[in-house]
């Protein structure tokens, strides 16, 4: 075709590429608010679930005044200064060399590699000023993900509340059963920690009678290496190099009380 | 083929031109998202959005796209349609956009999108176009939908998230078919649709196989 010449080619490119931009760019922009309000919703919503306060069709920003967020550092279990909790995101931070320290492949049982220095806690308000659960963010290595959750602990700080699995990509039907509600339910009434440790054992055919099921969790069938993978998550995480500094440090301002 | 009329163009991609069943295009997609109906028929809308005005749009302009980058700017065209529905869907449906990840992107990758911007919208009109591109949107949906029902069913025992069958799991009876959930049993139900409808129809079926 005559008509086609090199500059006129580049120039039906430019004004091809200039018009999609321009649909492109306003549709990103137009909703940009409402994503990051979903963004948060989806998060609040998990937290809620964790403690099993979520409610279908009721205001997620409504049901989450019960709760109050904190940032603390991990090291000294101390509440962080100077980090604003509704904008820190700690699973950012985990990537981040600034915001995070490598693990002692020796401590490593969860197999995450890094972990962040400031970690996000949500506490569910009580009566009288005291707190009715404190839920933490805990994360580890299943069989093809790193799979994250929200583990609610009661006001004894030993005794499991509920735990969400929320972000995970294990083989559906079988890993990815551990978003199975319940599964999850399960888990409420558990003793989680004695001494600092953890104590959760996660076995396979689980025997309700027997005394050591206060701390047992069935195993999920077919899917040994995501229930070893959720063993050791809480293993790391409710450890000395987990949350263990924080948790020490609520009992004993409690116990001062 | 002169001058196809327009209700051939809409319905015939569903069943006797089938982009999936007849010319296997469009199928990784296929096998993602159909373990739950809701992710299908989401998925499925997106589609036939990104081929209808992709194939209008690529219509229209048809005159004026050099010869020599038309291939690259369908794909311009294509790829701004998707981000807007992938935009639109995280705005709108933030679940299901979660469930759905990278596959909204993919369609941007998906054949029968550019098969039909090369192979119709380049030749016809801009109404006619946009037919086509409802037409086969649809009949990737109704592969996708077929195969959803199907997987969700028997692999988890509901459908629409509503519990047909009580899975053992959840304290029913319903032993769930683990299979359905992996990805090649999408392999095995399209496979097993191909046949039922070249069965009805003979002439979809290749001479000299």
């Amino acid at each position: 075709m005559s008509r086609e010449t090199d500059s006129t080619t580049i120039g039906k490119a430019v004004a091809l590429c200039a018009i999609c931009s321009l649909l492109v760019s306003v549709a990103a922009v137009s909703l940009r608010g409402l994503q990051e309000k979903n963004k948060r919703e989806m998060k609040q919503r998990n937290v809620l679930d964790a403690v099993g306060l979520y409610e279908p069709g009721k205001s997620i920003s409504e049901l989450f005044k019960q709760i109050e967020t904190q940032v603390i550092d991990l090291e000294t279990g101390l509440p962080a200064e100077g980090i604003d909790p509704d904008t820190f995101d700690q699973q950012k931070a985990a990537r981040d060399p600034k915001l995070s320290v490598a693990i002692d492949p020796k401590d490593d049982v969860a197999g995450i590699k890094r972990r962040e220095k400031y970690a996000l806690v949500y506490f569910v308000k009580g009566d009288s000023g005291d707190f009715d659960k404190v839920i933490l963010t805990v994360y580890g290595k299943g069989l093809w993900s790193t799979m994250y959750a929200y583990l609610a602990l009661e006001n004894d700080l030993q005794t499991v509340a509920g735990i969400s699995y929320f972000d995970q990509k294990e083989t559906p039907g079988l890993g990815g059963e551990v978003e199975n509600k319940n599964w999850k339910a399960s888990w409420k009434g558990k003793i989680a920690i004695e001494e600092g440790e953890s104590v959760i054992n996660v076995v396979k055919g689980l025997n309700l009678e027997s005394p050591q099921a206060i701390h047992q969790i069935d195993a999920l069938s077919g899917a040994t290496i995501t229930s070893n993978g959720v063993e050791n998550t809480m293993k790391y995480w409710l450890g000395e190099h987990g949350y263990g500094p924080f948790l020490n440090r609520l009992k004993q301002s409690r116990q001062g009380n | 083929m002169a001058d196809p009329k327009p209700k051939d163009v809409l319905l015939r991609p569903i069943f006797r031109e089938n982009p999936i069943a007849l010319q296997i295009l469009g199928i990784c997609s296929a096998l993602a998202v159909t373990t739950k109906l809701e992710t299908a028929v989401v998925m499925s809308i997106g589609v036939i959005f990104v081929t209808a005005f992709s194939s209008m749009a690529v219509s229209l302009i048809r005159a004026e796209i050099p010869n020599s980058i038309r291939i690259i700017a369908q794909m311009t065209i294509i790829a701004s349609l998707v981000i807007v529905v992938d935009q639109v869907l995280q705005a709108f449906l933030p679940d299901i956009s979660k469930q759905l990840s990278v596959f909204v992107g993919l369609i941007i990758t998906n054949c029968i999108v550019m098969g039909r911007a090369e192979g119709f919208a380049m030749k016809n009109p801009p109404k006619l176009s946009f037919l086509d591109g409802i037409g086969n949107g649809l009949g990737y949906g109704f592969i996708l939908l077929s195969v959803g029902v199907v997987r969700e069913l028997f692999g988890s025992g509901t459908l629409f998230n509503q519990t047909i069958f009580a899975s053992v799991k959840e304290g029913g009876w319903y032993q769930a078919n683990g299979m359905m959930l992996l990805s090649p049993s999408a392999f095995f139900l399209i496979g097993l649709l191909i046949w039922l409808i070249r069965t009805f129809d003979p002439k979809q079926v290749e001479k000299g196989a």
